[in-house]
């Protein structure tokens, strides 16, 4: 029935929906479902999200604005998170960000131009003891020199 | 000296999984509990004097006894949500101890009469999930969780759900929004959660470290507990230390213990540096300065004493090298970030704090600001629905009185006192 949201992902939100004591409850799993696919969450898949769980889209958009972790627009095939949060600060956090985005030419929230590489500053991840760190998509990195984190990147790029 | 509860075997990689942790007499509690009455369990939490760790120190027992007296559906829902900048022990808890929290969470529900639970967990926080997953389905397959339990009659579901950023979903109410597919936004109260929570229905809302020690306080007994700590700060505490120091780490001590023996426990300072100052609770605990913290006991009174607080025990220690008024600039950016926008205080007070506190630090501050930054701090206090607001003006507050010489050369220079960089070039 739809373009952007998959067969398989309609099951899953069906699931969702009836998991939890009520249907708005699947909203956010079902988000990062699309995220999953897609890398963001445009407003289309929203509006379709809305027509298969039958919730009307205002309340599934603002779902979507209010929480981080849901990207409104496209991101690089890595999304570099670094945490600039105190502990983080104090330890060369801010830097290592800055250090990241000249290496790749990229300002930060934006896509390097190979479409690779998305780099932000982010708060606290619960990751103080082993500052500075970063985030690439899923996945912590921890105990970070500037050159550390570029040889991960590059690994991670290839 | 550290004294481990909670922490025992966390270097015991084996105690992640369910056979390792039974072969530690994992679930033996369980049993125990089971043997008591729910009212008995409830009897010994209060007398253990266990307060929330996760940063308002409420009396355990006492949230629970406001749940009504029925049979109506209750929740316990586990805020899993760590998100106070410098706070990181529910996390290590989570990776390294997992069934000691699910069997914390069952002893629990089973004390309130609870058939469903969840643990709410930041979506940040992709390996937890994945061990906690993992643990959840070991724990039904072995029967600690389901029907009838261990042939106890009682029956309990555990679910997890994944936040997705948003600081103040750690706030019992916001969590409870969120769990319920809104905003995470909080809620007025009164109705307090364990009357009317999740879907309107009485909802206990623990931290992780409470509800695992909810497993030792049964295991030990009140009075054993109570042994550890002082008289009205009972048990052990998990610290999570960051900043300048040479070992950041999860250390458990039991309350009381002297701040300045922690920052030993963690290696101390770098070689050359000496202690400035120390945010004793998390980010939204008003910082100590260095006189302040050398007689500062690591408990909810003597750190309120001191005009600040225990929190969710995010401990970060400042040293020499840094400015105050680059770090006051860091704390007030995230919270006009995590500021839900509801409460008309919070959501323009804290774009204000940041607004002036970045004037100052990009140079282009003016005398009255520093003014300007208490007077609207104080006016953030106590005028909204949660302690957001709060927790972003008191830290601003204490910074700047503590450490006003720093922000008035900021402002007459147009440079840090500390570094002899200029500006920061992040502000």
């Amino acid at each position: 029935m739809s373009e952007l949201i998959k067969a398989d992902d309609v099951e899953f939100i069906k699931k969702e929906m009836v998991r939890y004591e009520d249907k708005y409850s699947a909203i956010i799993p079902s988000l990062y479902k699309i995220q999953a696919r897609h890398g963001w969450v445009s407003e289309d898949s929203v509006e379709e999200l809305s027509k298969v769980m039958e919730i009307p889209s205002a309340d599934i958009l603002e779902v979507r604005n209010f929480y981080t972790m849901f990207n409104q627009k496209p991101v690089g095939k890595l999304h570099i998170q670094v945490c600039t949060n105190v502990s983080c600060a104090m330890n060369g956090g801010r830097e290592l960000t800055d250090h990241i985005c000249k290496k790749y030419n990229v300002k930060k929230g934006e896509v390097s131009s190979d479409g690779t590489v998305t780099v932000n500053q982010v708060e606290c991840l619960g990751s103080c003891d082993t500052a500075p760190m970063m985030q690439i998509n899923d996945k912590y990195w921890e105990n970070l020199t500037n050159e550390s984190a570029v040889e991960i990147i590059e690994k991670l790029r290839s | 000296m550290e004294v481990k509860l909670l922490t025992e075997h966390y270097d015991d990689k084996s105690f992640q999984g369910i056979e390792g942790y039974k072969a530690k007499g994992g679930y033996e509690v369980l049993k125990k509990a089971f043997k008591m009455k729910p009212q008995e369990i409830i009897d010994e939490v209060k007398a253990s004097g266990l307060r929330g760790r996760g940063g308002a120190g409420f009396p355990t027992g006492m949230k629970w006894g406001f749940l009504p007296k029925n049979d109506e559906t209750r929740y316990l829902l586990c805020n899993a949500d760590e998100g106070e900048p410098g706070t990181f022990k529910d996390r290590k808890m989570m990776e390294r101890a997992p069934h000691q929290l699910i069997e914390g969470m069952i002893i629990s529900s089973f004390a309130i009469n609870s058939p469903k639970s969840y643990i709410y967990i930041r979506g940040e926080y992709n390996e937890s999930t994945a061990i906690l997953r993992k643990a959840i389905d070991e724990a039904y397959a072995a029967g600690m969780l389901g029907k009838n339990i261990m042939g106890s009659g009682f029956d309990h579901d555990l679910d997890l759900y994944v936040g997705a950023g948003a600081y103040i979903c750690g706030e019992e109410t916001g969590m409870i929004s969120s769990l319920e597919g809104k905003k995470g936004q909080p809620k007025l109260k009164p109705p307090f959660p364990a009357v009317q929570g999740y879907l309107s229905k009485p909802t206990i809302v623990n931290n992780v470290e409470t509800l695992a020690a909810v497993k030792y306080i049964i295991r030990d007994g009140a009075e054993a507990y109570k042994k550890h700590g002082t008289e009205k700060s009972c048990g052990t505490k998990l610290f999570s230390v960051s900043g300048n120091v040479q070992k950041p780490c999860t250390v458990e001590v039991p309350l009381g213990y002297s701040l300045m023996d922690l920052i030993e426990l963690c290696g101390g300072l770098k070689p050359g540096r000496k202690l400035k100052a120390v945010i004793p609770g998390g980010s939204s605990a008003p910082v100590l300065t260095a006189e302040e913290c050398v007689d500062a006991k690591m408990d909810y009174e003597d750190l309120a004493a001191k005009g600040s607080m225990l929190g969710s025990g995010a401990v970060i220690i400042i040293d020499d090298s840094n400015c105050m008024v680059d770090l006051l600039n860091v704390i007030m950016h995230f919270y006009h970030h995590e500021s839900c926008g509801q409460c008309t205080p919070c959501r323009e007070g804290t774009g204000w704090l940041e607004k002036m506190v970045k004037r100052i630090v990009t140079g282009e501050g003016r005398l009255d600001d520093i003014d300007l930054v208490l007077k609207v701090a104080n006016q953030m206090k106590g005028r909204t629905i949660c302690a957001l607001s709060d927790a972003a003006a008191l830290p601003a507050i204490s910074f700047v009185e503590k450490f006003k010489k720093e922000f008035e050369y900021f402002v007459r220079e147009g440079k840090s006192m500390v570094t002899s960089k200029g500006a920061p070039a992040h502000a």
